[in-house]
């Protein structure tokens, strides 16, 4: 019964994840940017803004020149998350990809990181003033969410044992369409749960920090406005 | 002394004066009344605007911001992609001078993301307590009308900003669905509405401007003994020159004009000024008005093309040099009838400092000895713009310029120049005297940065290359004790230094006389 129940929340939230979140990148594509806006000094080239770019991502970049604080605890966060994620591939691939074991280790010690980064972002969120300032309810909720994923996903790693097997069986079963029996293990329940909310939520709330730092114009343009002329569709209708 | 709050800048407080970037405590509402003069039915018509606050502003309003989301890709992601992460809230220099929480960067685009929120997303309308989503009401209007004319545009939090988020863009579109529904801002429509019809910002006729051009003639012959020219609308000149109209009658931009008219007369090229395009002003930025951005900017290829010129040079000027170097291309383009050997259009000082690598330009540093120099980048040049080949040539070129022609030259602190640059405070049509408390405050701290150098390095003057920059400083460096005059035009430090052949110097009056 509850088995069936978490199948068909991870089928709505993959599904309402995904077809969201393709959405918003076609909007995203598909709106023009009317006129070169890049932040400069700015990369004369495309290689130079794929590189510019590559720094944002893998480095913040900007966010270290900003705020060392942020950027630390932002870059915990973001690193630990990554190799966790990295890590759950285990649960969806038989055999288990080389690579995935080989981040094995590391990817234990990441949960610590990710917490950490997460326990300091919403310190500061009520520590300092500026940025209590600016937090609404859902910044709030956002790393309460995060954070009880992570935490309720150490207690099965580090108190409260699930039963792996049964878990991957489970997962294995969904990406074949079939339901298999999940182990009725509280923390497990709580954990799937919130990742699905999680899911959910991504398309419709600043989670889409992710897709739109790429589709940024301050920072995806490229700095050559005297030599090729940039037109948006609709400007150039102004022109007829 | 909370742990996991800022910066060591925060103790770091040199002398009398603080650290130019010293974070303040916030003073909520501190700025919320201060409203610049609200444009007259006479200056938004003109413009395409309603003349005065329409019936059904609610409704147009909400459009507005659907529709410029839907026609500006920047709008869009920076509404949705911030994480209010507060990496910029201590980077818009009103706040660090008003500590007035809604002049931080992320607040400020909060006023509009707010109504974003409650009309166009899921949570904003379902949920609106969830994610600081609120109705758009009268109160919200004013509110916006007043925060979106304490920004100016000078684009320093992008530059911090993870994502890039530029709160200029969302001030940029707040102004446009302001006027929209008739609530345009006094200063910037009349000036717009003034280019449109006469040629420039300040309404000057081409009858006046030529008798100021021929007063500055015999000015420059008295003092150099030769003739330098200033032609105004001469039909095959092969450099068109696009000043602001400041250059015209303002100090210290006048003295500049003079150091572009020895400089072209050194280098011996034939110029024109244009009655017709005698601006390069282009408020329509600051109200992010495309298509009146587009109309001022057509008035200046149709001067080169009815002039026959064969290049463009711009004059010095801060965000007309961004909407020059960014957006001309774009919005007046393509410029095929011009010589493609240069850079279309070109800046004064590449074209200055290309002389000086050419070794056509003889200069006298010793004549600029009475000052101690130091440089203040302009945002829209810094952070909107560049010169020369390589990025960052936008900071180099004017330095470089600068070292050329004065013997003492100082940086102030290296987080409040070039990409860092702290606004002059009276950017993005924020110069008006209805403004001043907040351009004071906002220009503290450049001022700061200004005074550490003064201690320092016992710098006396700094120059700029911007209009906008050259007026705010003359008015408000005498609140932070420096004379007036302080500020100076780089090509003045170039007029200054520049002897000019056959050029009767001072050195020459005094042996003639012994
Ligand atoms: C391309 C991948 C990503 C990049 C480059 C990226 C970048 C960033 C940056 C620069 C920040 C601001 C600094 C900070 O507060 O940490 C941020 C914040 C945040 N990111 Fe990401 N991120 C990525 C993926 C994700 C994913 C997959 C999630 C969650 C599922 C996520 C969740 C968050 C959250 C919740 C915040 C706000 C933290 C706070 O409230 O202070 N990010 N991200
Ligand atoms: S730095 Fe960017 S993402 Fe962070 S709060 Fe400011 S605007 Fe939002
Ligand atoms: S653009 Fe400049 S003035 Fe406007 S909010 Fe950003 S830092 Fe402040």
């Amino acid at each position: 019964m509850l088995s069936t129940l978490y199948a068909l929340l991870f089928y709505t939230a993959s599904v309402l994840m995904v077809v969201g979140l393709a959405l918003k990148i076609r909007k995203y594509a598909r709106t023009p940017a009317p006129l070169k806006i890049p932040t400069t000094p700015a990369p004369t080239t495309r290689g130079g803004v794929v590189l510019r770019m590559a720094r944002e991502v893998v480095f913040f970049e900007s966010l270290f020149k900003s705020n060392k604080w942020i950027w630390l605890f932002g870059y915990l966060f973001h690193v630990g998350l990554l190799l966790v994620l990295l890590r759950h591939f285990r649960y969806f691939t038989n055999p288990v990809w080389w690579w995935v074991e080989l981040i094995q280790p590391f990817g234990v010690y990441a949960s610590f990181a990710m917490v950490a980064g997460l326990a300091g972002l919403w310190a500061r969120r009520f520590l300092v003033e500026r940025i209590r300032y600016i937090s609404s309810p859902s910044d709030h909720l956002m790393l309460a969410l995060l954070l009880a994923i992570g935490l309720s996903g150490m207690t099965m790693k580090f108190a409260a044992q699930t039963d792996i097997v049964a878990v991957k069986v489970f997962f294995l079963g969904l990406m074949r369409f079939q339901i298999n029996e999940l182990p009725m293990h509280l923390p497990l329940l709580v954990h799937l749960g919130l990742v699905a909310i999680l899911m959910i939520i991504f398309p419709i709330s600043k989670l889409l920090h992710v897709p739109g730092l790429f589709f940024s114009p301050s920072r995806n343009q490229v700095d050559n406005s005297r030599d090729k002329r940039h037109l948006a569709p609709w400007a150039a209708e102004l022109e007829k | 002394m909370v742990p996991l709050d800022d910066d060591s800048k925060k103790n770091d407080v040199r002398g009398p004066t603080g650290h130019p970037l010293e974070i303040p405590r916030l003073a909520c509402g501190a700025m919320a009344d201060l409203e610049s003069y609200h444009a007259k039915p006479a200056h938004n018509e003109p413009l395409g605007f309603p003349g005065e606050l329409i019936d059904d502003w609610k409704e147009v309003a909400i459009a507005k911001i659907g529709e410029l989301a839907s026609k500006n890709r920047a709008f869009q992601v920076y509404l949705d992609a911030c994480v209010k992460c507060g990496a910029c809230t201590d980077k818009c220099h009103y706040f660090l001078g008003t500590g007035d929480p809604k002049n931080m960067p992320v607040a400020r685009q909060d006023l509009l993301r707010s109504v974003y929120r409650r009309y166009y997303t899921f949570a904003g309308k379902n949920f609106p307590w969830l994610v600081g989503a609120r109705d758009l009401t009268r109160e919200v209007l004013d509110e916006w009308y007043n925060y979106y004319h304490q920004c100016s545009q000078c684009r320093r939090c992008s530059v911090f900003c993870p994502y890039g988020i530029d709160t200029a863009e969302i001030s940029m579109a707040a102004r446009e669905i302001l006027d929209t529904v008739g609530q345009g801002q006094k200063y910037c429509n009349e000036i717009i509405a003034k280019v449109k019809d006469v040629g420039n910002n300040l309404g000057l006729n081409p009858k006046a401007l030529r008798a100021t051009l021929e007063d500055l003639e015999e000015d420059l012959e008295e003092e150099t003994g030769i003739s330098v020219r200033l032609p105004l609308d001469e039909k095959g000149a092969d450099i068109l020159l696009i000043t602001p109209s400041a250059d015209f009658f303002a100090e210290p931009h006048i003295e500049g004009l003079l150091g572009y008219a020895k400089v072209f007369h050194a280098a011996g090229v034939s110029w024109t000024i244009s009655s017709y395009a005698s601006e390069a002003a282009n408020f329509g930025m600051f109200i992010g008005s495309y298509e009146n951005m587009r109309e001022v900017s057509l008035r200046i290829r149709k001067a080169a093309q009815d002039l026959g010129v064969k290049r463009i040079v711009f004059g010095e000027c801060g965000h007309a040099w961004r909407v020059a170097y960014s957006f001309l291309n774009t919005l007046a383009g393509p410029f095929d009838f011009l010589d493609q050997n240069y850079p279309i259009p070109q800046h004064i000082l590449e074209f200055t400092h290309a002389e000086i690598e050419k070794g056509t330009l003889n200069f006298d540093k010793s004549r600029n000895d009475e000052y101690r120099m130091t440089y203040h980048d302009s945002c829209n040049v810094a952070r909107g713009s560049r010169m020369g080949d390589k990025p960052g040539g936008q900071f180099e070129i004017p330095r470089a310029v600068l070292k050329a022609v004065c013997n003492n030259y100082f940086d102030m602190d290296r987080d409040t120049i070039k990409e860092s640059t702290v606004c002059c405070g009276g950017g993005g049509g924020l110069l008006t005297d209805e403004l001043m408390d907040l351009r004071t405050k906002g220009a503290s701290p450049r001022m700061k940065a200004l005074q550490q150098v003064t201690e320092d390095h016992g710098v006396t003057h700094m120059a700029a290359i911007c209009a906008i920059c050259k007026t705010q400083f003359s008015k408000v460096m005498p609140k932070f004790g420096y004379e007036m005059d302080s500020v100076l035009s780089v090509h003045q430090l170039v007029s200054n230094a520049i002897i000019l052949d056959g050029q009767q110097t001072a050195d020459d009056t005094s042996e003639a006389e012994e």
